[in-house]
C-alpha cells in the first residue's frame, strides 16, 4: 500500500499536500482500495467558497459503498478538479496524483499540526484491521 | 439466451388490445394540447404473455424453493390469501365510497387493528403506512409530535444501535432528527454504558430492533427501556423481526412505545419482487392521539340483530396523513386471512417453529461456519462467510455458489458488525428435509472452498446469467430502452 | 397447513440443538412477560376462513354492482385478463427485491421494461422502479428538489388544485424540516399561471397536477419557463391515462413527473396497493430516491440487468440517504408494465379518447339539467366539476337508490366548493349508464324546483 511520506493524513483517509500556503486534498490509496471500483465523484464546493475543517467537499461512490470527503483544514477553495467527475476511475488508479479533488488556501496553517504523518497513518490502518 | 426487450419485440402497426367503439357523440379534442406521438410498444397478447412468462422463469421465488434471506422473513405465501384479496367485494371497491357501502372493508380493518393491538400489546394501531420504512417514518414523526406537544421540542436526538437496519438512521434523518449510533456489547446486546452516556435532555428516543439483526433477543431489554424512559425518551421498536415474538412476548409489555409491523414479513403477504409491503404502526396509550388519520372505529355499537356501524375517525393531535386513502387494503385482507387461519395457538406456533428452525440450522452449521455470537438465537442467526485458512473466499462467493444448489443465498454483508456476514432466516414454513438439504449444501460448499476454490470464485454456474458487471451498469447508466427509435425506423 | 414438523421431527431437532423443549429456546425473554395469553379467536380451516372473508366482501357494495362516477384520484378502468393471469405467477409475486441478479433477471428486466414505458409515457429521461403512491411520490419530489439545491432553497410553490390527500401527505413529511409551502390559498378558478408570482429565488420546486384535481388541463409551458427563470424545478403529478392523449409534461419542460399509476391495470381495492410514478431528467438521476435497474453484461458476455446506483440508498448511506425508501411497489409496477405492454400505443390512445368523449357527453347531459352547471370553462379530460342545486351528500344518497355511485363532494376539502361535485367518467361507463345518471339527477332538480314553488 502506497503512503507517501511527504503528505499529511486524516483519520478519515484524506491526504493533503501543502505547497506554500496552498493545500491539495484527495483520498488515500487505502481508502480507494476499501471502496473498490469508484463509479462517481461529485465535488460539492466551488472556487471561492470558504470552508471549515471537517466540512464535506466531495462525495464518492463505488458500486457498493459511498463516502464523503472532508476538508482536513479550513480556508478558501482556489481550485477544484473539474476533470475528475468524468474520470472517477482515476481515484482508483492515481489517488495521490490525477485524483486530487480540491485546492485550498489555508486560513489556519496550525491545523496541519493536528494531522497524521505517514507513519502514524500507517499505524492507524494497521490498528483497524 | 437472453429475453428480448419490449422495444425489440415491438412491430409497427400491431395491436394488442381493443376497446369497444365510442358509443356517445364525439367531442372536439383540445387543440394544442394533444401529444404528437405515443412511443409505446406494439405487441399482441401472445407476445406479451410469453415475454412475461419467460421472464418469470428467470426468477427464484418462495414457490420454487428455500429462501433464507435474513431479516426478510421469506415465508410461504398461502394461496387462499390471493383468492381473498381478489374477491370482487374487496377488489372493486372505491376508497372514497360512502362509509355505509363499505362496511365489510371497514369491519375487516377494524378487526385487524384490534388483533395487531393484542399481538403487540398496544393501545392503538394505524394501518395506513405503505411499508416498513414508512411505518418507521410514521413512528418517528409521532415521537417528535409527542415531545413537541409536551413543550420538549429540543428533544431531537435518536439513538440507533450499530446493528440496526439502514432504514432506521435514514428515517430519523428524513424527519429532521440527529442520529447517534450506540455500539453493541460482547453478547450482541445494546451496550448499556454507551446508552447511559447518551441519555440526556436532547434524547427523543431509541430505535430498537429486538430480536436484533444478529437474531438475538436483547437480554437487557427491560433495562434499556427503563434508561430511555427515565431520560424522558421514547422507545421505537422496529418490527422487522416480529416473526420471533408472536405469542412469545408482546413488545408493548416490555415498555416499547411505538412499533411497526411488516404485514409482508410476519403476516405472509407476498413480497412481490420488492413490494407492495404494508407497515401498520402500534402505539402505547399516550401516543394514540398522534396516530395518522383516518383510523377505523365503531361509530354506532351493534346489538343482537344489527352489526356495529364502522366509520373513519381522525385522532385529535394526528401527525396527518402519510398516504393517500387508507393504506394497502389488499395486503390487509391477506394478513387478516392468515391470522384467522392461525388463531391464538397457531400464532405462537409460528414463532416457536421459526425459532426452532433457525436454531436447528445454527446447530448444524456452527462447527463449519464461525458463529460470532453463538447463543440460542431467535428466528435468525448470523455466521461468518470466511475462513482464516482460505482468505480468498468471501461471503459473496459462498452466496453465489449456493444458487447452484437451488437455494436463494442468505442476506450477506449485513449486519455491518460481523465480517462477511451471512444472515440466515429459515422461517417456520420450511420442513426438516429442506433445512437439511440447505445445511448439507453449506457444508459441501465449505469443503469445495478448500478443494476447489475456483468453483466458488466463478459461481454461479447453473443460473440464467452469471456474475454481472455492476461497475459497467453504474458507469454507463443504461436505464431504459427507447421505443422511439423503433418508430422512426419503421417510417 | 403451512407447518410440517411431526412430533418425532420436532424432538430430533431439539436434540440437535441441545435443548429439551421449545420453551427452552425463549429463556432470554423476561419471564414475567413470556407466553402471554393472547385474546385471539381459535384457528379456522381454509374453507371456513374463505367463507368468512366472502361474508365481509359481500357486506360491501362493489362498483361491479353500481354504476360509478367516482374518481378523485382512483379510477375504475378495465383490466385485461392477461394482467392478473401473469401477476399470479409465483415466480414474480413470491420473490424478494432483486438483490441477487443471477436469480432475479425476471424481476429486473420487468422493472427495466417498466422504466422504459414510464419514460416514454411521460416524455422524461429516467424513471425509478416506483414509489408507494401518487401522494408520497410528490413528497419525495420535494425532498429531492431540496437536496438538489443542497438545502439552500426552502420554498415550495404548491397549487391548490393538487389532490388534497397529496398535499396533506406533503405537509406530514415536511413538518420539522425548513421547507416552506406557499400557494394553497390561491383562487381555485385561476389556472397554473397564478402560481408564477409566488416563484422567487428561494424556490426549490413548483408543483402542479395534470389534469388537475378538478379534471382541468392547462398548458404548462409558461409555468415551466417561470420556474426555470428563477432557477427552480417544476414537478407535475399526472394521471397516466390522460397521457395517452395529451402532451407530456416533458414537452412543457417539467423536471420531475410524479403520478398515481393505479389507472394502469391496478384494481381499486379500497385505496391500495397502488403505484407511485416518478420520472425525471438525466441530470437529476442521482438525486432521485428509489430503486433503479440498469443494463449491463454478465461474465459469460450476456446482456443482463442489475440494481444500480445503490450507493444512494438507505442501506449504504444510512442517515445520509435522501430518502428511507426501501420496499417499493414491485408487483403493482409489474401490473402497470403488463397493462401498458398489452394496450401499447394504440390501446392507450383509445382508452384515453373513450374517457374523454364519454366525460364530455356526461358533462353536456348533466349541465343541460336545471340547477346544474359546469364550474369551470377550462378544457378537461375525464373529470369535471358540477355546481349542484343540493348538498352533494344528499344527491349521492339519492343516486345510491338508483345503484349509482355519485361523484366526490368537494366541499369536504374546499369550503368554497360546497355543493360542488367532481364527476369522473371512464370507458367503463356506457352511454346508457350516463343517461341513467342524468335521469336520476333530473328527478332531483325537478323535486328541488317543486319545493320552491
Amino acid at each position: 500500500m502506497n503512503i507517501p511520506t511527504e503528505l499529511k493524513y486524516t483519520e478519515n483517509d484524506e491526504w493533503i499536500r501543502v505547497e506554500g500556503n496552498i493545500g491539495t486534498v484527495g483520498i488515500t490509496d487505502h481508502a480507494q482500495e476499501q471502496l473498490s471500483d469508484i463509479v462517481y465523484v461529485e465535488i460539492l464546493v466551488s472556487e471561492g467558497d470558504r470552508v471549515a475543517k471537517g466540512d464535506s467537499c466531495a462525495t464518492i461512490e463505488s458500486v457498493k459503498a459511498a463516502a464523503d470527503v472532508y476538508m482536513p483544514v479550513s480556508g478558501k477553495i482556489v481550485a477544484i478538479n473539474e476533470k475528475l467527475p468524468d474520470t472517477p476511475e482515476m481515484v482508483n488508479s492515481d489517488p495521490y496524483g490525477g485524483a486530487w479533488m480540491v485546492k485550498v488556501e489555508l486560513s489556519n496553517p496550525s491545523e496541519l499540526n493536528g494531522l497524521l504523518d505517514a507513519s502514524a497513518y500507517q499505524a492507524k490502518i494497521a490498528a483497524s484491521e | 439466451m437472453s429475453e428480448p426487450l419490449l422495444c425489440e419485440l415491438s412491430v409497427p402497426g400491431r395491436v394488442g388490445f381493443r376497446f369497444p367503439e365510442v358509443d356517445v357523440p364525439q367531442a372536439p379534442l383540445p387543440e394544442g394540447m394533444l401529444r404528437q406521438e405515443l412511443p409505446l410498444p406494439e405487441l399482441y397478447e401472445v407476445d406479451v404473455v410469453r415475454h412475461y412468462t419467460r421472464l418469470s422463469q428467470l426468477n427464484h421465488g418462495i414457490d420454487i424453493g428455500f429462501y433464507p434471506l435474513g431479516s426478510c422473513t421469506m415465508k410461504y405465501n398461502p394461496k387462499v390469501n390471493e383468492e381473498v384479496a381478489r374477491l370482487p367485494g374487496f377488489a372493486h371497491v372505491h376508497p372514497l365510497q360512502p362509509e355505509e357501502t363499505v362496511q365489510g372493508s371497514l369491519a375487516l380493518m377494524y378487526q385487524l387493528q384490534e388483533w395487531l393491538k393484542e399481538i403487540g400489546g398496544f393501545a392503538g394501531v394505524t394501518l395506513q403506512p405503505a411499508a416498513g420504512a414508512q411505518g418507521e417514518l410514521t413512528g418517528v414523526l409521532i415521537i417528535r409530535a409527542y415531545h413537541e406537544a409536551n413543550g420538549q421540542s429540543q428533544r431531537n436526538k435518536i439513538l440507533i444501535p450499530d446493528s440496526a437496519h439502514g432504514t432506521n438512521p435514514a428515517t430519523s434523518a428524513m424527519s429532521g432528527m440527529r442520529v447517534v449510533e450506540i455500539k453493541s456489547d460482547g453478547r450482541g446486546n445494546v451496550d448499556l454504558e454507551a446508552l447511559r452516556a447518551e441519555c440526556d435532555e436532547s434524547l427523543a428516543g431509541l430505535m430498537l430492533t429486538n430480536p436484533n439483526t444478529l437474531g438475538l433477543f436483547d437480554e437487557n431489554v427491560e433495562e434499556v427501556v427503563r434508561l430511555v424512559h427515565a431520560a424522558g425518551g421514547l422507545v421505537y421498536g422496529d418490527g422487522a423481526n416480529l416473526n420471533a415474538l408472536l405469542g412469545i412476548v408482546r413488545p408493548g409489555d416490555l415498555g416499547i412505545d411505538v412499533l411497526h409491523y411488516n404485514l409482508h414479513k410476519t403476516f405472509s403477504t407476498p413480497h412481490g419482487g420488492g413490494g407492495p409491503g404494508s407497515g401498520p404502526v402500534g402505539v402505547a396509550e399516550k401516543l394514540v392521539d398522534f396516530l395518522p388519520g383516518p383510523l377505523v372505529d365503531i361509530i354506532e355499537p351493534g346489538d343482537d340483530e344489527e352489526p356495529p356501524l364502522y366509520g373513519f375517525v381522525y385522532p385529535k393531535k394526528s401527525i396527518g396523513r402519510v398516504k393517500a386513502f387508507h393504506g394497502h387494503f389488499g395486503m390487509m385482507a391477506r394478513a387478516y386471512t392468515y391470522m384467522r387461519m392461525h388463531g391464538k395457538e397457531g400464532m405462537r406456533m409460528i414463532s416457536e417453529y421459526a425459532v426452532l428452525n433457525a436454531n436447528y440450522l445454527r446447530a448444524r452449521l456452527r462447527d463449519v461456519y464461525h458463529v460470532p455470537y453463538d447463543r440460542i438465537c431467535m428466528h435468525e442467526f448470523v455466521a461468518e462467510g470466511r475462513w482464516p485458512d482460505i482468505p480468498d473466499i468471501q461471503a459473496l462467493d459462498i452466496a453465489k455458489r449456493l444458487m447452484d444448489f437451488g437455494f436463494h443465498p442468505p442476506t450477506n454483508y449485513f449486519p455491518l458488525i460481523v465480517h462477511d456476514a451471512l444472515m440466515i432466516e429459515p422461517t417456520e414454513t420450511e420442513s426438516l428435509q429442506n433445512l437439511d438439504a440447505f445445511a448439507d449444501a453449506m457444508i459441501k460448499i465449505a469443503e469445495e472452498a478448500r478443494s476447489n476454490p475456483e468453483l466458488l470464485k466463478t459461481a454461479p454456474h447453473n443460473t440464467p446469467v452469471g456474475r454481472v458487471d455492476e461497475v459497467k451498469a453504474a458507469k454507463e447508466l443504461v436505464l431504459c430502452c427507447g421505443f422511439r427509435s423503433t418508430d422512426l425506423s419503421s417510417k | 397447513m403451512y407447518f410440517s414438523h411431526t412430533p418425532a421431527e420436532r424432538e430430533a431437532m431439539l436434540r440437535t440443538i441441545g435443548v429439551k423443549s421449545l420453551e427452552d429456546l425463549f429463556q432470554a425473554v423476561p419471564a414475567a412477560h413470556r407466553f402471554p395469553d393472547l385474546r385471539l379467536p381459535p384457528a379456522l380451516t381454509e374453507m371456513e376462513a374463505l367463507s368468512e372473508m366472502q361474508e365481509y366482501a359481500l357486506a360491501n357494495e362493489s362498483i361491479q354492482e353500481l354504476s360509478s362516477f367516482l374518481g378523485a384520484g382512483a379510477y375504475h378502468h378495465y383490466i385485461p385478463a392477461a394482467v392478473d393471469s401473469l401477476l399470479r405467477r409465483g415466480e414474480f409475486y413470491t420473490a424478494y427485491t432483486p438483490y441477487q441478479p443471477e436469480i432475479s433477471q425476471g424481476t429486473l428486466q420487468s422493472i427495466f421494461d417498466y422504466q422504459s414505458l414510464v419514460v416514454a409515457l411521460t416524455g422524461m429521461e429516467v424513471s425509478n422502479a416506483s414509489h408507494y403512491d401518487g401522494a408520497t411520490a410528490i413528497a419525495e419530489a420535494v425532498t429531492m428538489a431540496h437536496a438538489n439545491f443542497r438545502g439552500k432553497r426552502a420554498r415550495v410553490v404548491l397549487s391548490p388544485a393538487v389532490h388534497p390527500h397529496y398535499r396533506q401527505v406533503l405537509h406530514t413529511y415536511n413538518h420539522g424540516t425548513p421547507i416552506e409551502v406557499v400557494g394553497e390559498d390561491l383562487d381555485l378558478t385561476a389556472g397554473p399561471e397564478a402560481l408564477i408570482p409566488l416563484i422567487d429565488p428561494q424556490t426549490a420546486l413548483v408543483i402542479v397536477q395534470y389534469p388537475d384535481f378538478f379534471g382541468r388541463i392547462y398548458d404548462l409551458t409558461h409555468l415551466a419557463q417561470a420556474a426555470h427563470a428563477a432557477g427552480a424545478l417544476l414537478a407535475v403529478s399526472v394521471n397516466p391515462t390522460a397521457l395517452g392523449l395529451l402532451k407530456t409534461p416533458g414537452e412543457f419542460g417539467a423536471d420531475i413527473v410524479t403520478g398515481e399509476g393505479q389507472p394502469l391495470g391496478i384494481p381499486l381495492s379500497f385505496g391500495g396497493p397502488y403505484l407511485g410514478l416518478f420520472a425525471t431528467r438525466k441530470e437529476y438521476v442521482r438525486k432521485m430516491a428509489g430503486r433503479l435497474v440498469g443494463e449491463t453484461v454478465d461474465n459469460r458476455g450476456q446482456r443482463a440487468y442489475v440494481l444500480t446506483l445503490t450507493a444512494r440508498e438507505q442501506h449504504i448511506r444510512r442517515e445520509k440517504a435522501t430518502s428511507n425508501i426501501c420496499t417499493n411497489q414491485g408487483l403493482m409496477a409489474l401490473a402497470a408494465t403488463i397493462y401498458m405492454s398489452l394496450l401499447g400505443k394504440h390501446g392507450l390512445r383509445q382508452v384515453a379518447e373513450l374517457c374523454y368523449h364519454k366525460a364530455h357527453y356526461a358533462a353536456q347531459k348533466i349541465t343541460a339539467l336545471p340547477g346544474y352547471a359546469l364550474w369551470s370553462n377550462a378544457p378537461f379530460f375525464h373529470e369535471f366539476v358540477v355546481r349542484c342545486p343540493l348538498p352533494v351528500d344528499e344527491i349521492n344518497e339519492h343516486l345510491l337508490e338508483y345503484d349509482i355511485l355519485g361523484g366526490y363532494d368537494l366541499g369536504q376539502d374546499y369550503p368554497q366548493l360546497e355543493n360542488h361535485m367532481l364527476i369522473a367518467v371512464t370507458e367503463m361507463n356506457s352511454k346508457e349508464e350516463i343517461d341513467r345518471l342524468a335521469d336520476a339527477l333530473a328527478v332531483l332538480s325537478y323535486e328541488e324546483e317543486a319545493s320552491y314553488e
